[in-house]
């Protein structure tokens, strides 16, 4: 194993080196970024990390300059499964047949929401069945935000976008429903060893949770919830806030499906009430209380179908 | 070394197991599938050893050639007809990301309606995008010039993609007689590891491939590729001398010319369509015309002096295109465009007219060609060209 310890539980767990470095471009209090610094941190400086198109190519990366201390590359928006399936397979068939050293090298791919539920979504199911040694993470800010935050499958209900603007006669934004990426992959793909789910906002179970992804053979996905100032409406200094609030009141929820087995990775005490995470965001301040009350219902529902409530 | 009756599918598989290739990406599409049968048989059998990644769609294969490539593995793909244009994405941008992926193509018209026959015209469209390409004119070709293939595009002076464009059917599909070496003499021309290269994905020596560029180096990293084009040119000049060394044949790199020595009038091509033309010239030489036929073996890069320099001893030069450019200049066929442009500072030059052949998969003839070489005789005996652009066996 690359790491002392496959899970880190406090502070002191936490290695000191950064591989993913200051000096980009992405917004103040971008969610993404975060997630990238903690997935490196995680990983270790024997990954690679292959990102497709979106904030985390577009704003990360310029000419001559690079936040990546490991290995990267660019994959097409749709592309993503496939660049890692093909550098996964690379590195396996160079040491088998002797051309490299025998060595464990990380592959990690990256894509948003749209590189993987919308464009990507068949790269990344071929990916899963490949049998090749990957980790798939989504980071899932919920929109198109670096093209100036249109709709995605994983934009959730009731929410603005340039796409889905509330208007006189279209009063809710968006009305179609967050598709279920991570329950898809697992459900989808039996092969699968660990599909998990975590949030910028839980950096400790975040970061064990790219160790075990790669530390498994085979294939795996992470999506994780990554609030965006830009696309969300809130003040920068909130995202961590609001990333919390999305997983106390069952916006998101943490769990892992490990071999086929379903387990919470986090149960909220006291579920707090979704307006609560819905008011910090301008995204939802069209929404009024019967919209509410009806996001509650389907939040409940699906709490009491995980096991949260 | 055996002599082979076999198709330019199973000579193309046999030049990447020759190779040596690390990784195959394979999706299925009429023609060119039969060459992704014989390697996934050939690794099951346990005769070479490769990563086989069954795709899910022809943009996952040239992503994981792409990337396969970019991690250092030798690769193998390819695709034909209206897959070749789904890849279209991952393929633009391979050029730019310098990785030698090499890939292999059955050339098919293009959707709509469905079409199983020939056409040149989806590959051609890729023209622009810095693929070198590549047309063999019968199965040993193909054998030859994938095994160059590698030795061109891993070239550190190139590193660009290489594909090996096979007429769909003639090539693919139909049996000839193919000299196929023995391992150790194919590896004594290309060793199955490639040259060392700086844009290699490996946590020992950590580099960013590709970071967002915009206007700031986008010029320049065009100029890279166009370097890189213009130095295969050269790459593939030697590595053609290699080839010789090593298997005694192989043709010259750019050309060919076929009883041109006399000729007055040549038609020029790509790939299988000299295969007719050849038939078609032992005829007419026979009744005492002098005709030739000059085949266009690579069309990128476009080797404009070696080509301009064979056409211009000639009165007449017919164009054939087993493809199209719809509203172009004079309405023609892509392979005319190029011809007649790299004639133009010619003082003395030829006439260049052009014939849209096999067109939408329609055979191609020994009494097409007979009757296009009678009709530019004509021209040269008159000099009058009565029609530039001419569409064969249309029914209008």
């Amino acid at each position: 194993m690359s790491w002392e310890k496959l899970e880190i539980r406090t502070l002191k767990d936490v290695p000191k080196d950064e591989y993913f470095v200051a000096g980009h471009r992405t917004c103040q209090g971008c969610g993404p970024a975060l997630a990238c610094k903690l997935i490196a941190k995680a990983a270790g400086p024997r990954a690679i990390c292959i990102t497709a198109t979106g904030c985390m190519y577009v704003a990360n990366c310029s000419y001559n300059t690079t936040p990546w201390a490991i290995p990267w590359m660019h994959a097409q928006l749709g592309g993503m499964g496939s660049a890692v399936c093909g550098a996964a397979a690379a590195y396996k068939a160079m040491m088998r047949k002797g051309k490299i050293k025998k060595e464990e090298i990380h592959v990690i791919g990256l894509a948003g929401d749209g590189g993987s539920a919308d464009i990507g979504l068949s790269a990344i199911s071929g990916a899963m069945l490949s049998g090749e040694d990957h980790l798939i993470i989504t980071y899932d800010n919920e929109s198109y935000a670096n093209t100036g935050v249109q709709a995605s499958s994983l934009t959730p209900w009731g929410a603005w976008t340039t796409f889905t603007p509330p208007g006189k006669m279209l009063r809710l934004g968006n009305v179609r429903v967050k598709k279920d990426l991570p329950k898809m992959i697992a459900a989808g793909h039996p092969n699968v060893r660990y599909v998990a789910t975590a949030s910028t906002s839980f950096p400790f179970d975040l970061m064990t949770k790219v160790r075990k992804g790669l530390a498994v053979k085979g294939p795996a996905f992470l999506q994780i919830h990554t609030p965006c100032p830009k696309g969300w409406k809130f003040s920068p200094e909130l995202t961590v806030r609001i990333g919390r609030l999305a997983v106390e009141t069952g916006m998101w929820t943490l769990y892992e499906i490990e071999d086929g087995q379903f387990k919470l990775s986090y149960k909220p005490p006291k579920r707090k009430p979704v307006s609560e995470y819905l008011k910090l965001q301008g995204r939802f301040a069209h929404l009024r209380e019967p919209d509410y009350r009806y996001l509650q219902e389907q939040v409940d529902a699906a709490c009491k179908q995980m096991g949260i409530d | 070394m055996v002599k082979l009756i076999t198709t330019g599918t199973t000579a193309i598989a046999t030049a990447v197991k020759h190779a040596d290739v690390d990784v195959i990406s394979a999706y299925p599409i009429r023609p060119y599938t039969g060459v992704m049968n014989e390697l996934a048989r050939m690794i099951a059998d346990g005769e070479f050893d490769a990563e086989y990644i069954v795709a899910d769609s022809e943009h996952t294969q040239f992503e994981i050639a792409k990337h396969a490539a970019a991690c250092g593995a030798r690769v193998f793909t390819g695709s034909a007809g209206i897959g070749w244009a789904f890849a279209h994405e991952p393929l633009v941008v391979t050029p730019a990301d310098r990785v030698p992926v090499v890939a292999m193509v059955g050339n098919r018209a293009l959707d709509d309606p469905g079409n199983f026959g020939v056409e040149h015209t989806e590959t051609l469209i890729t023209r622009d995008t810095g693929w070198m390409m590549c047309w063999p004119e019968n199965p040993q070709e193909a054998y030859d010039l994938t095994l160059m293939g590698y030795k061109i595009a891993e070239d550190p002076s190139v590193l660009l993609p290489y594909v090996v464009c096979c007429d769909g059917n003639f090539i693919t599909h139909v049996r000839f007689p193919v000299d196929l070496p023995d391992m150790e003499v194919a590896r004594e021309f290309l060793p199955p590891t490639p040259p060392p290269r700086v844009n290699v994905l490996h946590p020992d020596k950590p580099l960013s491939i590709a970071p967002h560029v915009d206007y700031y180096w986008g010029t320049e990293i065009r100029r890279q590729m166009e370097e890189g084009m213009r130095n295969a040119i050269e790459v593939t000049k030697r590595v053609h001398e290699e080839f010789y060394k090593v298997f005694g044949r192989g043709g010259p790199p750019f050309i060919e010319e076929i009883a041109t020595e006399d000729a007055d009038v040549a038609l020029i091509g790509l790939g299988g369509m000299a295969m007719p033309a050849r038939a078609a010239i032992a005829q007419l030489r026979s009744q005492g015309k002098r005709v030739g036929y000059v085949k266009l073996r690579r069309f990128r890069p476009f080797a404009t002096e070696v080509i301009r320099d064979a056409l211009r001893k000639f009165k007449v030069v017919a164009v054939l295109d087993n493809d199209f450019s719809f509203g172009s200049a004079y309405h023609g066929g892509i392979v005319f465009q190029e011809i007649r442009s790299a004639l133009y500072d010619v003082p003395e030059r030829p006439k260049v007219v052009n014939y849209l052949i096999g067109l939408g998969g329609r055979e191609i003839t020994v009494d097409a060609m007979r009757s296009i070489y009678n009709q530019v005789l004509e021209i040269a005996e008159t000099g009058e060209v009565k029609k530039l652009v001419q569409w064969v066996g249309v029914r209008e």
